[in-house]
């Protein structure tokens, strides 16, 4: 009983000992905040990364991909069809991206990927991550009469808005295609002017251009003869809309694609979207055929939506087109049987389906050397393992940093066994055995440990809670930004509190303390009582 | 010694002549660096149940040590420590700090309070110690009302829960002397009690003690430099050099 009496009243009058768990408190507090962080992140990454790729990808290891879709779909439910929920076929080549920046052609590497607007939604979140709310009830790859979300719909409150989609859509194309057109005359007046003496007029033309529209739209319309010029050359094209008629760019459109919001957009320094181009506009894709050696076509496409996963390495790379349209212009459809070929087949498992057993299923039916069955976490393997491994070795550190701590809660422990030498003399005179003694001190270090880790466990969790409201006080003082949102592509930080993290954080933390405690507690118990008595 | 030996053998001794407390030929030296100190070299000594012997010598003689030995906290380089008819120095560890507990009061020159806790939590230290946490609570009521009737006896019930260092020293000394009678010990050893006291302060202290072992027949060892305050023992043992010089004789405590 004097023991926990002893302990408690040491509690209450030896501050420094306190001061020692603060560093405890620090460390738990620190491991806290950083495994919610780490952990929000990896969940976020990890659910984003599976948003885009099914749970087993089946793909063949060829560019030009495998024959007859339907059959492997039947085979493959003939494998493992009771703990399938969905499947889809895709084919994703590499491509160019070539779209207009204020009169610029800005190309970029992009991964091309068709697929099925009917059963796509059924293997993956892509559907979520669409602009327009219809495109997020059912795709479509028409362009739709505006009405695309100018607010980001996965996180409403936080993010800026983005008043550049509200006239996206049909309105936008058939301003820019009027525009073009007075453009085009103006460009016609001007040839026939230098001709002629009338100057003036095209003057006037000038001045109505420049109060009505900016500069940027300059030079649309001579590309886009000469794109129609190429396709009739190209042997290729096969898949050019309404073949053999002159399109009427403001009520027509050319094949819908969806690309990655980070294709044809940037964040500024203030988070806000800059668009370079939006739904409505044209773009030039350039990709290889099917067979060997593949070449090279190109056709012009119309955006009709943005797809915002929100993982930059995602949103600046794939471009989604409909899977047939694809086929057909790659080549890939068998003239004779019109059996298509696909490169992959993407499948979605029911919820309690076990992920490795069904892909180990999957590879014992179909031969290796021709098809690579995979997890989305085998595909993102790396990755993934990186972001444990970041965890494990930071959560080392910080053990480290608690671990330090240990050795102040010895020494100060080492110094309060001396101050109270006395004391401990007296207490074996009156009859207290060694190991009560140490007891005293081990209950000690138990009840520091406590305090230290409890006050740490309301430190890091009150942390973790705030953390966004933390960030924006620090931005607000520093006036940097602390989370750059154009780096991470989501604007709060993402936190998930693990108690079973937290549970092994304090028997850590507690742990430590009376480990350190260990040592002083023998040093006491092992006081000579005369000594100690005599101890001034 | 010899013939001390022959008496205790002696079949008409009564049970009750059993000594309460007794020492044979103790031994004990200091090492101190290359010199080695004698302090005690052969010490008999013995106290009959309901005694009241002072120990004197000058600073240095091995009044303290002895005591020590005699309370357990200090262990005899050769020698035998008897309480009550039982040998106690060869004890396992856990009986001596026992013995301590139960059997042996011990009050000190510098009082040795401890200086957390209150006066009243000073008292029930020992009954603290001897009780765990479970056992506590049922022994707290009774252990707080014998505490407080022992602390009212010296007269300190309105010092209840003041901390030592707001009490004056001969409070703290009554404290202590509280502390080593709620065990209700066999003997009580003192070890100079009125060494930091003014002469007022000292002389309630001793008059307590002598109170304690005439109305309670508490047997008492006092070591003390101050001849005055010997002298209200029933018996004096003088030690010099190490061992016993001389005994008061008309006393009940009595040293070969």
């Amino acid at each position: 009983m004097y023991k926990l009496l002893l302990c408690w009243r040491y509690l209450r009058t030896r501050w420094i000992a306190l001061a020692s768990v603060i560093s405890v408190t620090l460390g738990v507090a620190t491991m806290i905040v950083v495994n919610a962080v780490m952990a929000g992140f990896s969940n976020e990454m990890q659910t984003r990364i599976h948003g885009i790729l099914s749970d087993i990808v089946f793909e063949s290891h060829s560019l030009s991909g495998f024959q007859d879709p339907q059959w492997h779909i039947d085979e493959i439910n003939r494998a493992a069809g009771d703990q399938i929920a969905g499947m889809t076929p895709t084919v994703a080549v590499p491509a160019m991206l070539s779209f207009q920046v204020r009169g610029q052609w800005v190309t970029r590497q992009v991964m091309f990927i068709g697929i099925d607007p009917k059963t796509h939604a059924q293997v993956s979140d892509f559907g979520r991550y669409l602009q327009h709310p219809a495109n997020r009830e059912q795709l479509s790859f028409d362009l739709r009469e505006g009405g695309y979300d100018t607010i980001d719909s996965q996180n409403p409150t936080e993010t800026p808005t983005r008043p550049a989609l509200e006239h996206a859509g049909w309105p936008h194309r058939r301003m820019r295609v009027n525009r073009e057109r007075l453009w085009k005359e103006r460009l016609e007046s001007k040839n026939s002017a230098e001709n002629s003496p009338a100057r003036s007029v095209d003057q006037q033309v000038d001045a109505m251009l420049a109060a009505t529209s900016p500069a940027d739209d300059s030079s649309e319309t001579p590309s886009d003869t000469a794109a129609t010029d190429e396709k009739r050359t190209n042997p290729f094209q096969t898949a050019r809309p309404k073949q053999g008629h002159v399109m009427d760019m403001a009520e027509e459109q050319f094949t819908g694609i969806v690309p990655g919001i980070g294709l044809a957009s940037f964040r500024n320094r203030q988070g806000v979207d800059q668009f370079l181009s939006l739904p409505g506009d044209d773009v030039k894709i350039t990709f290889p055929t099917a067979g060997t050696p593949p070449k090279a076509v190109s056709d012009n496409f119309t955006i009709v939506d943005f797809y915002e996963s929100k993982m930059s390495e995602y949103d600046s790379n794939f471009v989604f087109v409909p899977i047939d349209a694809l086929q057909r212009m790659r080549g890939m459809i068998n003239p004779q049987t019109g059996i298509p070929s696909v490169n992959s087949i993407q499948i979605r498992l029911k919820p309690d389906a076990k992920l490795n057993e069904v892909r180990d299923r999957l590879r014992e039916v179909f031969p290796s050397d021709l098809y690579a069955i995979a997890t989305w976490k085998d595909k993102q393997g790396p990755l993934l393992s990186a972001v444990d491994m970041e965890m494990a070795v930071l959560n080392i550190l910080l053990f480290l940093i608690i671990a330090v701590a240990g050795f102040g809660i010895l020494a100060i422990f080492f110094m309060i066994v001396v101050e109270k030498t006395r004391d401990i003399g007296i207490l074996k005179a009156l009859g207290a055995t060694s190991s009560g003694i140490a007891g005293i001190f081990l209950g000690y270090g138990l009840f520091l440990g406590l305090v230290g880790a409890g006050a740490g466990l309301i430190l890091g969790l009150s942390i973790t809670w705030n953390i966004n409201q933390i960030r924006q006080a620090v931005e607000w003082c520093t006036g940097s930004r602390v989370f750059d949102p154009s780096i991470y592509y989501f604007f709060q930080i993402p936190t998930i509190v693990h108690p079973v993290t937290i549970g092994w954080i304090i028997v850590g933390a507690v742990a430590i303390a009376i480990g350190s405690s260990v040592l002083p507690a023998v040093r006491a118990a092992r006081l000579h009582a005369v000594e100690a008595l005599r101890h001034e | 010694m010899q013939s001390r030996l022959c008496d205790m053998s002696d079949l008409e001794m009564p049970a009750q002549k059993t000594p309460m407390l007794e020492t044979r030929q103790i031994y004990k030296q200091y090492q101190s660096g290359s010199t080695t100190l004698d302090v005690l070299r052969g010490v008999d000594f013995t106290l009959e149940q309901g005694g009241f012997l002072a120990v004197v010598g000058q600073s240095g003689s091995g009044k303290s040590t002895l005591l020590h030995v005699m309370g357990l906290l200090d262990a005899p380089d050769s020698g035998e420590v008897w309480i009550n008819g039982q040998r106690i120095d060869n004890l396992p560890g856990r009986e001596k700090d026992r013995l301590r507990n139960n059997s042996i009061g011990m009050v000190f020159q510098a009082y040795h309070l401890l200086p957390e806790f209150t006066a009243l939590e000073n008292v029930l230290a020992p009954l603290l110690i001897r009780h765990g946490i479970f056992n506590w609570f049922s022994q707290k009521r009774a252990a707080h009302e014998q505490a407080e009737a022992l602390l009212d006896r010296f007269g300190l019930s309105d010092r209840l829960h003041h901390r030592p260092r707001q009490l004056s020293g001969g409070e703290m000394q009554r404290v202590a002397i509280a502390r080593a009678l709620i065990t209700k010990p066999r003997v009580l050893l003192a070890d100079e009690p009125t060494g930091n006291l003014d002469e007022e302060s000292g002389a309630g202290i001793i008059e307590a003690l002598a109170e304690l072992n005439q109305d309670n027949g508490l047997s008492i060892v006092l070591v003390t430099h101050d001849a005055d305050i010997a002298s209200q023992a029933r018996g004096i043992v003088r030690l010099a050099a190490g061992t016993v010089d001389m005994i008061n004789p008309g006393a009940t405590g009595s040293a070969a």
